[in-house]
């Protein structure tokens, strides 16, 4: 299969250089645009009957079943991700939530690495070294938050808005979202706060809508055809601050817990489509 | 007291009449985000400390009262660096590559440089180039429909100098102001749009 997700990626490559050469004149280049992007849909549509995300989210479940840490536990029998322990099944779209066995809001991520540090004995330095994926390697939250997203395929986003806390995090979030600094004096709304736009030929979804905000929720875990790795909402937040042109923010930090609060809770309602492709 | 730090002191005051609730996550974003950055690279934490044109349009979600923004404005305008030379036109096939390099400022950048402008991700320019964003304004023909004149290449210069000298709220850096692009970046780049014998002006 990952012979077959290559020769898709290539095949995807051609058709893109082509729609792009296809059309050379300024006054129709809007069309263009839209027609890579629907040429990159139906790219999209056909790789996912063999959704290469599942092998990640393979991977993910070995990892959670497995004992493993200085511990020797597994996650599957210490770690609660909201719906008691062990329950993966719709934790990821209830998440992120208030735990109060550490009295804060976690986001999914932050929560599988919070079981791995306390339950498992893994080192939180350690865990947030390397955080991200790179074609050699993939770490392991990483592969455990793609097993668990896996397990809310086709269920409806129900990211609670009950505690007191979580409501906090949701206004802070939406805070965070509109904070304009930098040399750039860029915000998440400057590219994200209107319908319709897009920064070359990326469309941009205005995240501080239902609509805008599912597309945030539902593209991560994603498998990224840039580079061919599996990233998660964590990654998508930092590399986001990092085309702010902002200082980085903390690995599973309190301010990225915010962010996807504001936006999970956003996107409320809609059904969650589970790890797929991105471009 | 000088006029930036009396306007900061009415933007200030201004603050004091918003919801209660809304002030308080917003100073809750602002320390938690305090908190939880750190420097990389060339971005320091210095970089989460607005300036009054931030401050303001932070405050007002862009929408700065008339009376102060017009102020600021000037402010800003007084930081614009016109070329010493009178020299407003440089090279636009350097402004080509200029506009369409999306280097700089980011924690992965040099200092060093060169940076781009970053110009496509958000603008229409060339005939040639279909990939372009669409935050600003398209600017094929620019100098064709606008004019070739001194004026208007001191505008031009103005404006990617210090965006904010215009429009005080607007999207787009002050790539001048910032320390993002030089002076003969930003030569090359007026040229781009307002050389007659650029394509961006071509039939």
């Amino acid at each position: 299969m990952k012979h077959r997700v290559r020769a898709f990626v290539a095949l995807t490559g051609i058709a893109l250089a082509c729609g792009a050469i296809a059309q050379q004149k300024p006054a129709a280049a809007g069309d263009a645009k839209d027609r890579v992007t629907a040429d990159f849909e139906k790219f999209r549509a056909v790789l996912e009957e063999d959704n290469p995300a599942e092998l990640f989210e393979a991977k993910g479940e070995e990892l959670w079943k497995a004992r493993r840490g200085p511990k020797n536990v597994s996650l599957a029998e210490t770690c609660d991700l909201g719906l008691g322990v062990g329950v993966v099944k719709g934790a990821y779209v209830q998440t992120p939530r208030y735990f109060a066995d550490v009295d804060r809001v976690m986001d999914v991520e932050r929560r599988i690495v919070h079981c791995m540090v306390t339950h498992q004995g893994y080192s939180l330095a350690d865990l947030s070294k390397k955080p991200f994926s790179s074609l050699d390697r993939t770490p392991d939250p990483v592969n455990l938050v793609t097993y668990v997203a896996g397990q809310s395929r086709g269920m409806k986003i129900a990211v609670p808005q009950k505690h007191a806390k979580e409501r906090e995090a949701f206004g802070i979030g939406r805070e965070i979202f509109a904070v304009r600094a930098g040399p750039w004096d860029f915000a998440c709304t400057t590219c994200h706060g209107e319908d319709g736009k897009r920064i070359r030929t990326q469309n941009l979804p205005n995240l501080a809508t239902r609509e805008g905000s599912l597309r945030a929720y539902q593209g991560w875990p994603g498998y990224r055809m840039t580079g061919g790795v599996m990233h998660t909402l964590q990654w998508r937040m930092n590399d986001c601050f990092r085309q702010q042109r902002f200082p980085e923010p903390a690995y599973v930090s309190d301010s990225i817990t915010a962010l996807l609060t504001f936006l999970g809770a956003t996107a409320n309602g809609q059904v969650y489509k589970g790890p797929g492709i991105k471009r | 007291m000088n006029r930036t730090a009396m306007l900061l002191a009415a933007a200030t005051a201004l603050a004091a009449t918003a919801p209660a609730h809304g002030e308080d996550y917003r100073a809750q974003a602002l320390a938690m985000m305090k908190r939880d950055f750190h420097a990389k690279g060339i971005a320091g934490t210095d970089r989460l400390n607005f300036d009054a044109v931030q401050a303001l349009c932070n405050q007002t979600s862009d929408k700065p009262p008339k009376e102060i923004a017009d102020v600021l404005q000037r402010d800003q305008f007084e930081t614009i660096r016109f070329p010493a030379d009178g020299k407003y036109l440089g090279n636009w096939a350097s402004g080509e590559k200029i506009a369409q390099s999306g280097r700089g400022m980011t924690w992965g950048d040099k200092a060093t440089g060169p940076n781009g402008g970053s110009c496509y991700n958000c603008h229409q320019i060339g005939p040639k180039e279909t990939s372009f964003g669409t935050l600003g304004p398209p600017l094929y023909q620019f100098g064709k429909l606008r004019g070739y004149g001194i004026e208007n290449q001191k505008y031009v210069w103005g404006k990617i100098y210090n965006s904010k000298a215009t429009n005080l709220c607007s999207n787009m850096p002050r790539f001048g102001h910032s320390g993002t692009l030089t002076e003969a970046q930003i030569r090359d780049l007026v040229a781009l749009l307002l050389d007659p014998k650029s394509p961006v002006n071509s039939q």
